[in-house]
């Protein structure tokens, strides 16, 4: 059995964002970056399953990005992936989902992957649109925003989360794409041993130009902070200060103090 | 410009938001035809053309055949924007038809604006403006940004009739979990966010909830975690409240948490953070570590 996990390297999302030259994207000085949040779920349910089937599948990653994004690469090698691919791009932040998932499906189409996990979403794009077109373009079924998996024999079966806290039961047979939900499972943290064995794991480079044939579909027209729309009052200082005048105004504006 | 608009049931019964969707193809000033796998008995109060495929063979939630019925209402249609809620519905079908077409695809569209559509970019911290290069677009709209049109009149149905085969069985929905807490019946909701930093921090944010006589709510990544149940949660996933007070302790702002509190009639937040989009719906920001400010606002009240 082999296994495909997709990850993307963001940057933390309390960082300050600042509109990078041209204005498309951001910055990025002052940026400390990390693997996406919901990709960690894809990466741990990978492992697991793995670790289901007595350790025989082969999980490979593979990130799209420029030389930074060994840094996540390494991180999931760590937490048990066994080899990895980085189709190295320095300017992926230019490609529409299209692309991204153009270039994944390119790499994965004569691999004969079992099953490919994707996050739901990355942080900072937010499309929810690059593994569902993976899909669509290998022509294998698919299930989005998953916080229950299990598989058995060929077969999976996942929890969908809808709204309100209700939940979908969808099956499928491989091979497919799940997109994986926070909440799915608890991401292990790597371990020191883990670090080390993952320094002996094959990191393959790939040039984009390699995999990338289609044309963008959408383009970034700007990048920029929302329009304020102010009326909030904010209250910075010392605690004491900060104390004294949220009393008075929770006194003034609610009728929850008396 | 022309829409085909894709609305949704659930468990038998037209979800509201598809006023929203009409809603936003009026502030377009587009023509607008409806989409739906449903029901005879349950149709939307809308005046317009519907195309219609039975729920009772196409399944409610069934990608593979929910995406040929879509694309065979593009065919007779030919919308220049086929526009989804940005919904577990949404965003699991939309992708599949822009790839069959060929489409750009915009996700989460919070306004238009210079010919293009406004997204939201770092977690709600920033906006983009996308443009897409093809004839024909996708786009989803984010739940609440549009304003639902008023429902009237009843449809010009047509029907389309239901082929394809699937790939994905869908087994049934499966119900939220009971709750022990009722946090839309609250006066006052303070909740703790991922800044509460671990789970021995809890007892911070709740003897605040306790000092204002309230309860105790949570972010999601605080659920996940485990620190709390999920009957706390606040949220699309979670309750929708709309107290006299909410004090969002450590909690960012994303769009999926605002959805379930921005109704608050007062909403005070604690963010180490000046730039959160918390800042967006509070009436009060106060930029200081909570561990600080929290334990000493909970002091002068008790
Ligand atoms: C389909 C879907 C459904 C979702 N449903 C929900 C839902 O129902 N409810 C929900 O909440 N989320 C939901 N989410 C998740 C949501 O997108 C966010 O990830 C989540 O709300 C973030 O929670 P948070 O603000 O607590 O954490 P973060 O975004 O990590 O924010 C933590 C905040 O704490 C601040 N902070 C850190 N340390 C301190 C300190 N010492 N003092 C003061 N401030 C500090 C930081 O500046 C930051 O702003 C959903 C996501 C998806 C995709
Ligand atoms: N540059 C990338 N490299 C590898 N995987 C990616 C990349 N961008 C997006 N993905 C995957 O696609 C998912 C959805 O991303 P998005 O469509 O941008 O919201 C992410 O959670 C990742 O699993």
């Amino acid at each position: 059995m082999k296994i495909l996990v997709c990850i993307k390297q963001v940057p933390d999302m309390e960082s300050r964002f600042k509109p990078d030259a041209a204005g498309v994207w951001f910055a990025e000085t002052d940026l400390a970056f990390r693997m996406n949040e919901y990709d960690e779920y894809a990466v741990e349910q990978a492992v697991r399953l793995k670790e289901q089937l007595g350790d025989a599948p082969e999980v490979t990653v593979l990130s799209i990005g420029p030389d930074r994004v060994v840094e996540a690469i390494k991180k999931s090698l760590a937490m048990g992936c066994d080899r990895a691919v980085h189709v190295q791009d320095p300017a992926v932040h230019l490609k529409d989902p299209w692309q991204i998932a153009s270039i994944i499906a390119a790499y994965a189409k004569d691999q004969g992957f079992d099953l490919i996990f994707t996050g739901m979403q990355s942080q900072d794009r937010g499309s929810a649109q690059v593994g569902v077109t993976v899909a669509e373009h290998l022509g294998i079924p698919c299930a989005t925003t998953l916080v229950g998996f299990a598989y058995d024999n060929g077969t999976v079966t996942a929890k969908r989360e809808l709204e309100g806290g209700v939940k979908g039961v969808v099956r499928m047979k491989t091979p497919a794409l799940v997109t994986c939900q926070l909440g799915l499972n608890t991401p292990r943290y790597p371990t020191l041993p883990n670090i080390m064995k993952a320094k002996k794991k094959e990191i393959a480079a790939i040039p984009v130009a390699d995999l990338l044939t289609v044309e963008s579909l959408a383009v970034t027209a700007s990048f920029h902070s929302p329009a304020k729309k102010g009326g909030g009052i904010v209250i910075e200082g010392e605690i004491a200060d900060q104390v004294t005048r949220v009393i008075s105004l929770l006194k003034e504006k609610t009728a929850v103090l008396r | 410009m022309k829409t085909l608009l894709i609305g949704e049931y659930r468990d038998g019964k037209l979800l509201d938001s598809t006023y929203e969707l009409l809603g936003f193809a009026g502030q377009l000033g587009a023509e607008a035809a409806l989409f739906l796998v449903g029901s005879d008995s349950a149709l939307p109060a809308y005046g317009g053309k519907l195309y219609l495929a039975p729920a009772s063979e196409a399944g409610e939630f069934n990608p593979d055949l929910h995406k040929q019925l879509v694309l065979d209402a593009v065919k007779k249609e030919n919308p220049d924007c086929i526009v989804f809620i940005h919904s577990s519905y949404g965003w699991d079908l939309a992708p599949r038809v822009a790839a069959a077409l060929k489409a750009a695809q915009v996700s989460e569209v919070v306004a238009v604006k210079d010919g293009g559509y406004e997204v939201g970019a770092c977690n709600g911290k920033m906006r983009r403006l996308i443009k897409p290069a093809t004839a024909q677009a996708v786009i989803t709209i984010q739940a609440g940004a549009f304003q639902p049109v008023q429902p009237g009149g009843s449809p010009q149905v047509e029907k389309l009739a239901v082929s394809a085969s699937s790939a994905i069985e869908f087994l049934g929905y499966e119900p939220a979990e009971d709750k022990a807490v009722d946090l839309a019946k609250a006066e006052v909701i303070v909740s703790a966010g991922r800044g509460i930093g671990k789970k021995d921090n809890v007892s911070v944010i709740a003897a605040l909830a306790k000092a204002l006589g309230g309860e105790l709510g949570a972010s999601r990544p605080v659920v996940d975690a485990e620190w709390v149940t999920h009957d706390h949660q606040v949220g699309t996933t979670g309750q929708t409240v709309s107290p006299k007070l909410y004090v969002a302790c450590g909690i960012s702002g994303a769009i999926q948490h605002l959805a379930g509190m921005k109704k608050s009639d007062f909403i005070l937040a604690i963010n180490k953070d000046k730039d959160a989009p918390i800042g967006e719906v509070a009436d009060v920001l106060v930029v200081a570590d909570l561990m600080q400010f929290v334990p000493a606002l909970t002091a002068k009240l008790t």
